[in-house]
């Protein structure tokens, strides 16, 4: 693409490789100013590392960058600071017992006078609607407000060349809205300003143009106004990708777990459920939709038997009717009744796995117990882990591998993989694709349509709005910890959900 | 311009070539250093290093008795640091086992057979370690309160109760220690097999086999690996996290108190406020240098028996001062763990690699 300005970035030729694995391959970027540039690929396609290039987290093995048409050469991110390029990270880079500004001018030189600087924080926060407050100590924040105090730092050591790794990932609707509104105001301020993202809506939201990387390999950038989904999905994939999720009719679907009046209360005396009634039957996927940290975490591990009740009942029904009720157990004696219960937990790595064990140990984690005597078989999660990689083609180098160097997506096909393999008959999953790229997200929806017509209840908590009325039979809203309505999945819209999340009943809709 | 990554992965031989070239370089700076300081031959220094703990048949199993002990009490931490549970109160651990196999010789009368006492002797210490670990465990697991400095504490609580016995059951009168127990009767003295060093070797190579197995096989040893690396992983599966806690560091003190018997029945034959004599510490730094590998293990623990008995003798045959052949030991210790860096992490030297790049 011939473009007449001069992009405030160049790199040309960026080739950078980790061992034996080239993460880009003779990249071309171009950045410019007051333009807003979504750089889209798969997991692993090596968009961040071509980022931290930019940003002197890495050091480019071949190539070229220009900044301003001067050739530059970026040893450190003080480098990249100099040339005016901050970069936000996907997890932060915070001190948590310090304050907002003090966070700020941490490493800067020259005298530190707290009162100036927050000052100068105000007057940026100002200039672009964030609401930062600068004495706040970053341990009282919340998430989105950490990245906001992520950003402001970047802006206040001057940069005009501004990278977000994945910043909605962590963020809910609102505070999505909220940031792209901030991150319009920078570009109509005539900075550049480079989002790393696999939202497709985001991307047509918010972005001037894209540049699309496949593979390590740069496939070409387009207004985002001259393309749509498809090509684009297209061009990441390198094949054509058909965008429609499955939804095959549940076959004899029979209640299978009965939710009535279940009430949570917090540790800190916060009522995270209060009163949920629903009913998941077989061969049926059942949304959960809500704005995030509406109790649907804590509905998931009450079923799970990992969070305490305050009051009501989960049961778990049979086929010939007889009922078990799972609260006041843990895992172990729900599964001593013959419940096989699969749940694929929100924090992967965290609750899911462990990080730091290889495919074949975290196979082991559901199996271990299995055999008599007190040594463990390793052979069969062994056997398993090979079938998982080879099933729903997890890159890894190898079985022996930790699952905490895969990357996001495969990380996910080892949990989902494990949770399957025990042929489970209800599998609850939390964020099933949060952070996946496409092609992931589809392999992670294929599977769960799999066990649905195995007949497994599958309670699917998701917050893609869209892919949430394409996948699920019926749809519980949850709106602050009560249940707002259910809805038939094929028979409601976004608009009437949206409503029934932000207000109960949806009835001002 | 120097650039510092982390490697992927490394072959096994390659580790060891790290491994061993740093060991090399540690005995060069070493000789280096000999020479500088003390103006001595790096040769003769060396030689009665390696004399101390391999000059004669006696100190040959001496060292192999004290690295066995040594090993035991690493052998004991490791299965409560995998499970990230910091028990740094071996010391205290190995006391109150001493203190219990010694107060069953002073206790029981001398006429009863000699394995009815040294049953009750095994049992009691090893109730009284694990009795002492478990304290602590109970307070992590029931309150989240932090071991480290619990451990720790109990320390000196333990260090007080011997001292408190050591002035009850003084020997002879006057002397504030309690002495050899049942000289004559030999009472509670575990039988010689062999000579004198072997039981307790023996017991130890059993105690080493147990525990790699435990840790790497069993049901138990994977359960508190899960616990050390996430407790809501642990608890995601259904593991009794506080029940694991408690378990493992009752075994922890369990093989502390079996270090303690070993130590009145087999070689001291009475007790002391100096009896573990910061091995407890000692054996932390045993169990990091071999990241919690059994195996590896009787390495750590023979190596730095082998450089602090040799700093003994190069007291007495050099005229050196202790210290530096304690010195000589830290430098090989920097050196082992320095070379875990390069292990890791690889270092390349780019050069202008744009003119280079022109070129080809």
């Amino acid at each position: 693409m011939v473009e007449e300005r001069t992009p405030a970035v160049k790199m040309r030729d960026i080739t950078k490789r980790f061992g034996s694995v080239t993460a880009n391959d003779k990249c071309w970027l171009d950045i410019y100013r007051g333009e807003i540039l979504a750089l889209l690929g798969e997991n692993g396609s090596g968009k961040t590392t071509l980022m931290n290039m930019l940003s002197g987290i890495y050091f480019p093995d071949e190539g070229h960058i220009y900044i301003d048409d001067k050739e530059v050469v970026i040893r450190s991110p003080k480098d990249a600071f100099d040339h005016g390029i901050g970069m936000i990270h996907q997890h932060f880079k915070l001190v948590d017992v310090f304050t907002a500004a003090e966070n700020i001018v941490l490493g800067l030189p020259g005298k530190l006078d707290l009162k100036a600087v927050s000052r100068k924080v105000r007057d940026i926060c100002e200039r672009y609607g964030f609401e930062v407050d600068p004495e706040q100590k970053v341990y009282d924040m919340s998430v989105s407000q950490k990245q906001t105090v992520e950003i402001v730092k970047v802006l206040y050591r001057g940069a005009d060349i501004l990278i977000l790794d994945e910043p909605t990932a962590v963020l809910t609707p609102q505070e999505t809205d909220k940031l792209f509104a901030v991150l319009r105001n920078m570009r109509n301020d005539g900075k550049a300003v480079v989002i790393i993202t696999h939202k497709m809506h985001e991307v047509e939201d918010l972005s001037d143009r894209v540049a699309i990387l496949r593979k390590g390999h740069f496939t070409g950038d387009m207004r985002t106004k001259d393309t749509n989904t498809q090509e684009m999905t297209n061009m990441m994939v390198g094949h054509p990708v058909v965008l429609n999720i499955d939804r095959p009719t549940p076959v004899d679907p029979k209640p299978r777990i009965e939710v009535s009046h279940l009430t949570v209360v917090s540790e800190d005396g916060v009522t995270k459920l209060d009163d949920v009634s629903f009913t998941a039957n077989s061969g049926e996927v059942l949304g959960i939709a809500g704005i995030s940290g509406c109790g649907q975490k804590e509905l998931l591990e009450a079923i799970a038997g990992l969070q305490k009740t305050r009051g009501g009942s989960i049961a778990y029904l049979e086929d010939d009717g007889s009922r078990e009720e799972l609260i006041g157990k843990d895992p172990l004696e729900i599964a001593g009744l013959g419940v096989s219960l699969s749940f694929v937990p929100e924090d992967r790595l965290g609750m899911g796995l462990v990080g730091n064990m290889d495919l074949s140990e975290n196979m082991l984690l559901r199996s271990f117990r299995s055999g008599k005597g007190i040594f463990t078989d390793r052979k069969a999660p062994h056997k398993l882990a090979e079938e998982v990689v080879r099933d729903l083609e997890v890159v890894t180098p190898s079985i022996e591998t930790p699952v905490r160097r895969l990357s996001g997506g495969n990380v996910q096909k080892v949990l989902v993989g494990r949770e399957i393999a025990s042929a489970p008959t209800v599998l609850l999953t939390a964020y099933a694709v949060r952070g996946l790229d496409i092609n992931s997200s589809y392999t992670i929806y294929d599977l769960i349509n799999e066990q649905k017509k195995k007949g497994v209840a599958v309670i699917y908590v998701g917050e893609d709005l869209d892919v949430l009325l394409e996948l699920a039979d019926r749809i519980v809203v949850l709106c602050g910890g009560k249940v707002s309505g259910i809805v038939d999945g094929r028979k409601t819209d976004k608009r009437q959900v949206g409503a029934m999340m932000t207000k109960l009943g949806g009835v001002d809709a | 311009m120097i650039r510092i990554s982390k490697r992927g992965s490394i072959s096994r031989g390659k580790a060891l070539l790290i491994r061993a070239s740093a060991i090399v370089l540690a005995i060069l700076f070493c000789a280096l250093l000999t020479m500088i300081t003390t103006g001595k031959n790096p040769v003769d220094v060396f030689s009665s290093v390696i004399a101390g703990s391999f000059g004669t048949k006696r100190k040959f199993w001496l060292f192999l008795q004290n690295t066995a002990i040594l090993l035991c009490i690493s052998l004991a931490v490791t299965p409560a640091f995998k499970m990230r549970c910091w028990n740094l109160g071996a010391e205290g651990q190995v006391l109150t086992g001493a203190m219990a196999a010694a107060a069953c010789m002073v206790l029981m009368p001398e006429t009863l057979p000699n394995w009815v006492v040294l049953l009750t002797m095994t049992v009691s210490s090893i109730a009284a370690g694990a009795l002492w670990a478990a304290i602590p465990a109970y307070f992590k697991a029931k309150f989240n309160t932090n071991e480290t400095l619990f451990t720790l504490m109990m320390n000196y609580v333990a260090t007080q109760v011997v001292a408190f016995f050591c002035v009850k059951w003084e020997n002879p009168k006057g002397s504030c220690k309690i002495g050899v127990i049942n000289q004559k009767s030999h009472s509670g003295w575990m039988p010689e097999v062999g000579n004198k060093y072997l039981l307790v070797i023996l017991a130890v190579v059993l105690v080493t086999v147990f525990m790699y197995f435990y840790l790497n096989y069993t049901k138990h040893g994977y359960e508190l690996s899960v616990v050390g690396e996430s407790e809501r992983t642990a608890r995601y599966i259904g593991i009794k996290v506080n029940r694991v806690i408690l378990r493992t560091m009752c075994l922890s003190g369990a093989i502390c108190g079996l270090a303690g018997l070993l130590l009145v029945g087999c070689i001291n034959h009475t007790v002391s406020t100096s009896l573990a004599g910061g091995q407890g510490f000692t054996a932390v730094m045993v169990s990091w240098l071999a990241k919690f590998n059994p195996l590896v293990m009787v390495f750590t623990s023979g190596l730095l028996i082998f450089m602090s008995t040799g700093a003994g003798e190069i007291a007495t045959n050099c005229g050196l001062n202790r210290a530096f052949g304690d010195l000589l030991s830290s430098v090989l210790i920097f050196f082992i763990i320095g070379s875990e860096f390069f292990i890791n992490y690889q270092i390349s030297f780019h050069k202008k690699n744009r003119e280079v790049r022109k070129d080809v």
